[in-house]
């Protein structure tokens, strides 16, 4: 059933194209409903699952080379089905007011969504690599068509990072399937095969980075603000909410799986990158003058989290990872929304000394409110995911090494500062310029906007104040065998 | 020998010999002085007919044999190859329907099908004489085909070019052959394997390989012999262009697998990192590696777009000659995959290419601006096969580039000595991506000045439309054509262990 | 809601806080005072996290929640906020209610963090939104300045949950007690040797600054002044009255039982600190003109009595009479000064209203004659606050004397010298602001209306209530702490 997620994103996405560009509303609605139709197979799925691996489908693909298709889910790969099909409902609700080229939009859009899907599914290395790749051309596409600023740069900068960093697992993940010599990919049987020290020690670090590229590990990040900046705001959704966590998962899921000893040989050295990534994202946001700029680089910072949480190999700091992955995507995905769709559509500009003049709190308390909101869920205030989230990575972490965790709590505290300094001088500027004759005010925020923020903001706080919703599909998966190492410490 | 039996193992060639009286006599007699599209609507209808047909024989009468011991040779493996060449020129002949560069159709059409005759005979021998004799006729198809536009002071640089170049690497193959039958006395590829076994190493015989590869290397144009290849690609009438890059590739690499893996399966060597030994195979990683560096960094500062594929085309000869390197049966069904799909995808692209060079005069960068909005089925096609060239899956382009890496590093398991050559390989296609995405951009992403839609023919669309499908059909079902190239090879070679 | 109803808005709001203060004295009339914990709820929460929701109320919470409870009804009364907005005012008033509440009730770290942070939110917007002048800078200072507060208690409870496995206060006091906590926090975490022998010492720092900042205790203060001063009058009421409680009540509930060692170890340091504080910000509140900012040093000089309190009777010498009386008198004058010091920012608001924005020391003058009752309440209130008898406020400085003195002289006799500079201070503001000349253009200043009055009573009331008669909150207080008192190690 969940492998419908993808097929139907998929079918979504080929019924666009063979519909008439004049349509304009029947795309959104099919679009819309596609994606609605992923949610709701994904929240039947999470529904049903006890957060142990369900098989799919696993049927031979190409047997001569052992490949496979084979899709499962353990609570993980859930997890974050559930906040692609959150960010692909809410993305579309905020790009209901595209009129240039509505069908290839929703296209491409649920193209991408598709290959998401797809990857968080496979089990078998193929084909999660198949979907990671799939994932990457409309990407460019979204964002060189339906962007802004130097978006064709950004796009470009965005593919060719990722399609490095996809080419690095793939050297990887073909000499790991060479030298298992067992012609096969699935995940679980290469787990089992131990490979040998001199081989995980390079291997490990470019598959871990070729997927952390992806999830903005410093100093790979730098794809992630221009990237933001240039896309649309749904694919700023997406591209804060689910494609940064491919990169985290695909490290996990593959990198850390696979490559035990090499894991360990290289901890330290990547928690420091990922705590560097916490300091230095939040501390290049704290002096950006671009509103989207601020939340492209705590994102970053966030990522950092999720990162710094992978490397602490504990129970509490992975499951927090992976609880980040998700609080991440929904608060940056509402972030964006709220900048991209609400203001800069609205005022066509982004520059924050710029807002300062307008009162914006004034002239769109929604996304005011809104947008303090999911600040103070950004900043990881209590009773918003992102507080459990950070909490338990930060507990993981001072376990496995302390001063990162100091560090960590710098990184909060700046990400407060350049929160509540976005805040203020977006919404709540102090020197309101008087109005200019025959200006407008901004156009109201419009159902489909309210009704995207009300369903994010209802998750982050769902999450923020009963995580078990999750943690009770995570932890579970944490204690599958393959998985043991990873709580441990890295000892098997 | 009895020639009833030849008639039979030759009926596909025959056919298409055939056919190709057919055309130019068509196209002489009741044809003539006729309206030129009607000329060429006959003739490519005759030219598919002819190649249908041959695939049908093929296909229904599958007789295999060797005859005279191996000068030809028909097996499964041949004739699976074949009709995958007959096929690409049935494509490419209707893809000439697009142009209107010449009025002598029925010989264009004719040359379309003696080149594909030779690529036929290419395939089938394994004797040095037939297979210089086959490429000649092949080539100088080719050449003919090259500088056809003679309204076109490119089109005659281009084949005046071809045909120098092409001249100086056939004289440096019968080199290379008449070195070979010199050292050995044989000129049958097995026979000559095994005399080389018993000679000790003897510095002429590098000299021979050299000679051979660098023959065979213009072919498939790597580097350092690729020099025709841009020039040919822009100046070229398209569809002669297409073919070079389509069925002419495919033929040669086939001929360099068999050439390499029997001929001179005794002087392999080995071009892993840290133990490098003398054979062929260093010598073609060579040429494997400065191919991909420079195919894929020239492509990045084209602005001509056949130019830009003929600089892809050297890079991917780079990433086949991994299968030739494999010196495995993967390697050698790798290799065949990869360039089959190739063949489809660059036809499909030049396709675009040719509608586009029409209704714009123009192949540059900014000729494909707003083609999505003109013609969104030429995107579509051109969307597909270019990522397909770029090697992004689901489409066919990727997983034969992941099949020669798989299959490469496999041939020397445990031991991951050639992995410096996939590394290599698999960096420069993420630089690849960057200019199939510089003319997708044209197309996709910029407006056009005017949008007035394209005016296709309706059988252009047909075969581009298939042609992208193929790519697509064998990205998500790669086993399909896999499995029966593997079944081929086993039934064709029992117990062949490279 | 509709944003031009403000009345529903308000009336729905003082509806709501009106019916918060009958639930509260619900409450009290059924707590027992037997020192332990009621009226709990508890349910698991994040398991994986030790997280659970864990509510309870002792003498401590209960006073907590009854000053909240008094309070908030009392800043609403006090100041109405322009219509346009009002009803975000009035949302974000209700939120750092519940936030203060919440607080005071949980029992669990999560939990009680979860509401701690929540309080912070509307505060900082509330200053922020319908501040003074300075207000960006204001609410910013406030919120950055307890957010670090609040990050460094975090990571410290990070550390602790980390090296007991629990977030439960009551557990973990009950670990501080014995002392297995200081071992915990030694032995189980996996780090090196030195850094393990310092972890007590920072999760212990960590929890101090946190509550420090939030009190806050000198030299943390920083933030305070201008966010009291530029906060409207209810806010200030809010912040003052309830909000710095809460610093208080987490070095009642958290530092005291889960660090007793370290407390001890820095008991000397930690007394200077507080006196310093007492001292000092008497001294600074002498030389300031803004009324506010006066009232704002001396809610710092009279939280640090509390302080004083709690850092005396960590000594393990020392009858345990003296510090049940310190001990009591810190909750006492938590209460008291959150009556005294809001009726103050009350009155100030009022006066500011009507000296069309003016709140100096010095631009007003002779007020007894034109506005006798607001210069008769307006001088209890300052009465209560410097502890004159029979107000509320001497019953707890009283008692914090009592025992400071007997367990440490030397800080008692330190610290007088502030309660003197708050007597100077306090009668100044009588004698500049209601006595002496009448300035012509104050000649028409009305006196408090009747609503005004009606609003104020209460408070003026309450504070002779508990003056004369303490056993109404010493009943509550005084079993709870005797029990602290007993355990103590």
């Amino acid at each position: 059933m969940l492998a419908w997620t993808i097929y139907i994103s998929f079918l979504g996405a080929g019924l666009l194209l063979c519909l008439s560009s004049a349509h304009k509303s029947a795309a959104r609605v099919i679009a819309l409903l596609s994606a609605v139709g992923g949610f709701i197979i994904a929240l039947a799925g999470a529904w049903a699952s006890d957060g142990r691996l369900q098989e799919v489908i696993r049927i031979s693909w190409v047997p001569s080379l052992g490949l496979r298709y084979y899709l499962a889910a353990d609570g993980i790969s859930l997890t974050l089905v559930l906040l692609t099909g959150l960010a692909a409902v809410t993305g579309i609700l905020f790009s209901w007011n595209i009129q240039h080229r509505v069908r290839e939009f929703f296209a491409f859009y649920l193209a991408l969504i598709g290959g998401v899907y797809g990857v968080f599914l496979s089990f078998d290395l193929f084909l999660l690599f198949v979907f990671y790749e799939i994932a990457i051309v409309p990407k460019y596409f979204l964002i060189a068509i339906w962007g802004s600023t130097r978006k064709e740069y950004g796009a470009m900068k965005l593919a060719l990072y990722s399609f490095i960093g996809s080419a690095m697992v793939l050297i990887g993940l073909v000499a790991a399937y060479v030298v298992a010599g067992a012609n096969t990919f699935d995940l679980l049987e290469l787990a089992k095969y131990p490979f040998p020290l001199g081989f995980q020690l390079w291997v490990f670090p470019l598959v871990f980075i070729g997927f952390a590229i992806l999830a903005g590990l410093w100093p790979f990040h730098t794809w992630a603000p221009t990237g933001h900046v240039a896309a649309p705001t749904a694919a700023s959704m997406l591209l804060a909410g689910v494609v940064m966590k491919l990169g985290a998962y695909g490290a996990l899921r593959v990198a850390m799986t696979l490559f035990p000893l090499g894991l360990l040989a290289w901890q330290k050295p990547l928690a420091l990158l990922a705590t560097t990534g916490i300091v230095y994202g939040a501390t290049v946001a704290l002096v950006q003058k671009d509103f989207k700029f601020v939340i492209g680089y705590s994102s970053v910072s966030h990522m950092g989290f999720v990162l710094l949480g992978l490397m602490t190999l504990t129970n509490i700091g992975l499951s927090g990872a992976v609880l980040q992955m998700f609080s991440h995507g929904i608060i940056a995905g509402l972030l964006f929304a709220v900048v991209g769709r609400m203001v800069y559509d609205r005022t066509h500009t982004r520059e924050l000394a710029v807002l300062e003049g307008m009162d914006l709190g004034r002239a769109l308390p929604f996304a005011a409110v809104t947008f303090t909101i999911a600040g103070a869920a950004s900043m990881g205030m209590p009773g918003f995911s992102g507080f459990v989230a950070e909490l338990q990575v930060l507990i993981g972490a001072w376990k496995a090494f302390p001063y990162y965790a100091l560090l960590g709590g710098l990184g909060v505290i700046l990400g407060v500062v350049y929160t509540l300094r976005a805040i203020r001088k977006a919404f709540f500027g102090e020197h309101p310029a008087p109005p200019e004759p025959g200006h407008e005010p901004p156009p109201p925020i419009t159902l489909p906007e309210r009704l995207g923020s009300l369903i994010l903001l209802a998750a982050t706080v769902l999450i923020g104040l009963y995580p078990r919703l999750l943690l009770d599909l995570i932890i579970p998966s944490l204690n599958a065998p393959w998985m043991q190492h990873l709580v441990n410490g890295g000892r098997p | 020998m009895n020639y009833g039996e030849l008639l039979k193992l030759l009926a596909p060639e025959s056919i298409l010999a055939l056919t190709l009286l057919l055309v130019l006599g068509a196209d002489a007699t009741f044809l003539s002085g006729r309206a030129p599209g009607l000329r060429r609507a006959v003739a490519a209808s005759l030219t598919v007919a002819g190649c249908m047909g041959a695939i049908y024989w093929i296909f229904f009468f599958p007789i295999h044999g060797h005859l005279f011991s191996g000068v030809l040779v028909v097996d499964p493996l041949t004739q699976v190859t074949k009709q995958v060449l007959l096929l690409l020129t049935a494509a490419t002949a209707l893809l000439t329907l697009e142009t209107a560069f010449t009025p002598h159709v029925g010989e264009y059409f004719g040359l379309q099908l003696l080149a594909t005759l030779g690529f036929l005979f290419m395939v089938s021998s394994e004797d040095i004489l037939t297979i210089f004799v086959a490429l000649e006729l092949a080539s100088l198809s080719l050449y003919m085909l090259a500088s056809f536009a003679k309204g076109n002071l490119a089109s005659a640089e281009a084949g005046l070019k071809y045909f120098l170049y092409g001249g100086l690497a056939s004289a440096f193959l019968l080199f290379g052959f008449s070195l070979l039958y010199g050292l050995t006395g044989e000129t049958l590829l097995a026979k000559i394997a095994a005399k080389i076994t018993t000679t000790p190493r003897d510095p002429l015989l590098v000299v021979a390989i050299s000679m051979v590869l660098t023959g065979l290397g213009f072919k498939i144009a790597a580097v350092p012999f690729q020099l025709w290849a841009p020039d040919v690609y822009e100046g070229a009438p398209t569809p002669s262009a297409a073919l070079i890059a389509s069925g002419s590739k495919l033929a040669s690499f086939f001929l360099l697998e068999k050439m390499m893996t029997i001929g001179l399966s005794s002087a392999v060597g080995s071009g892993a990192f840290h133990a490098l030994a003398a054979g062929w195979v260093p010598m073609l990683a060579m040429l494997a590696g400065l191919s991909l560096i420079v195919g894929n960094l020239t492509a990045l500062a084209q602005t001509s777009v056949k130019r830009l594929l003929a600089y892809s085309a050297i890079a991917h000869a780079g990433y086949a000659l991994l299968g030739v390197i494999a010196n495995s049966s993967q390697g050698f069904v790798a290799l065949l995959f990869y360039v089959m799909t190739y063949g489809f995808t660059v036809l499909g692209a030049f396709g675009v290419v040719a509608v586009v060079e029409r209704q714009t005069g123009s192949d540059r960068l900014e000729a494909f601006a707003g083609l999505s909005r003109r013609s969104p089925v030429l995107a579509g096609v051109l969307f597909v096969c270019l990522l397909s060239l770029a090697g992004i899956p689901p489409l066919a382009g990727f997983f034969g580039k992941f099949y020669l890496f798989a299959a490469i590093l496999r041939a020397g398991a445990p031991s991951l000595g050639i992995l410096w050559l996939v590394i290599l390989a698999i960096a420069l296609s993420a630089v690849s991506l960057f200019y199939y995405l510089q003319v997708l951009k044209q197309a996709f992403v910029r407006e056009a000045p005017l949008e007035l839609p394209f005016s296709v023919k309706p059988s252009t669309q047909l075969v581009l439309i298939l042609l992208a499908l193929c790519v697509i059909l064998f990205g998500c079902a790669p086993d399909l054509l896999v499995s029966k190239l593997l079944l081929a090879l086993k039934a064709a070679a029992p117990g062949l262990v490279f | 809601m509709p944003a031009r109803r403000a009345d529903l808005a308000r009336g729905f709001t003082q509806g709501l806080s009106f019916l918060c203060l009958a639930l509260v004295l619900g409450i009290s009339g059924a707590f027992v005072p037997n020192g332990g914990l009621q009226a709990i709820e508890r349910h698991a929460w994040i398991s994986a996290l030790g997280a659970e929701y864990f509510l309870g109320i002792d003498g401590l919470g209960l006073v907590s929640i009854l000053l909240t409870a008094i309070i908030t009804p009392f800043a609403l009364f006090a100041w109405r906020p322009p219509e346009a907005g009002a009803k975000i005012y009035y949302a974000l008033f209700l939120a750092l209610e519940s936030g203060l509440f919440g607080a005071f009730t949980a029992f669990n770290f999560f939990h009680w963090f979860f509401f701690w942070e929540l309080s912070l939110i509307p505060a900082f917007f509330l200053i922020k939104l319908w501040g003074g002048p300075q207000r960006a800078r204001a609410s910013m200072q406030f919120f950055v300045y307890t957010l670090f507060g609040s990050v460094a208690l975090l990571l410290a409870f990070q550390v602790i949950f980390l090296a007991t496995g629990t977030f439960d206060f009551i557990r973990l006091a009950e670990l501080g007690r014995t002392g297995a906590l200081t071992r915990a926090l030694t032995t189980k975490l996996g780090i090196g040797e030195i850094a393990a022998q310092t972890m007590p010492l920072l999760a212990f720092l960590g929890v101090f600054l946190g509550l420090a900042v939030k009190v806050p205790l000198g030299p943390f203060h920083a933030w305070l002044p201008p966010a009291y001063a530029e906060a409207p009058a209810s806010v200030s009421m809010m912040l003052t009255g309830v909000m710095s409680k809460m610093g208080v009540y987490g070095f009642l509930r958290i530092l005291l039982p889960l660090f007793p060692d370290q407390l001890r170890q820095w008991q000397t340091p930690l007394l200077c600190l507080a006196i310093g504080t007492i001292v000092f910000s008497a001294w600074t509140a002498m030389a300031q003109k803004d009324l506010k900012r006066i009232i704002a040093y001396s809610s710092i000089n009279h939280l640090g009595y509390c302080l004083l309190a709690v850092f005396v009777v960590v000594q393990a010498e020392g009858a345990a009479e003296h510090k049940q009386a310190a001990l009591d008198g810190a909750i006492f004058q938590m209460f008291n000064h959150g009556l005294s010091a809001s009726a103050l920012f009350c009155f100030v608001g009022w006066l500011e209203q009507r000296g069309h924005g003016l709140r100096g020391l010095d631009d007003f003058g002779g007020l007894r004659k034109i506005a006798p009752v607001f210069t008769g309440l307006m001088g209890i209130a300052l009465f209560s606050s410097l502890g004159l008898p029979g107000l509320n406020g001497f019953i707890g400085e009283f008692l914090i004397f009592k025992g400071v003195l007997a367990l440490q002289g030397w800080a008692a006799a330190l610290s007088a010298f502030g309660l003197l500079l708050t007597a100077l201070f306090l009668l100044t503001i009588l004698q500049r602001v209601f006595s002496g000349p009448l300035p012509d253009k104050w000649a028409k200043l009305p006196d408090l209306t009747t609503a005004e009055r009606w609003i104020a009573a209460p408070i003026i009331a309450l504070m002779f209530v508990i003056g004369v008669y303490p056993q109404v909150l010493m009943g509550i207080i005084n079993p709870t702490v005797g029990f602290w008192v007993t355990t103590m190690p």
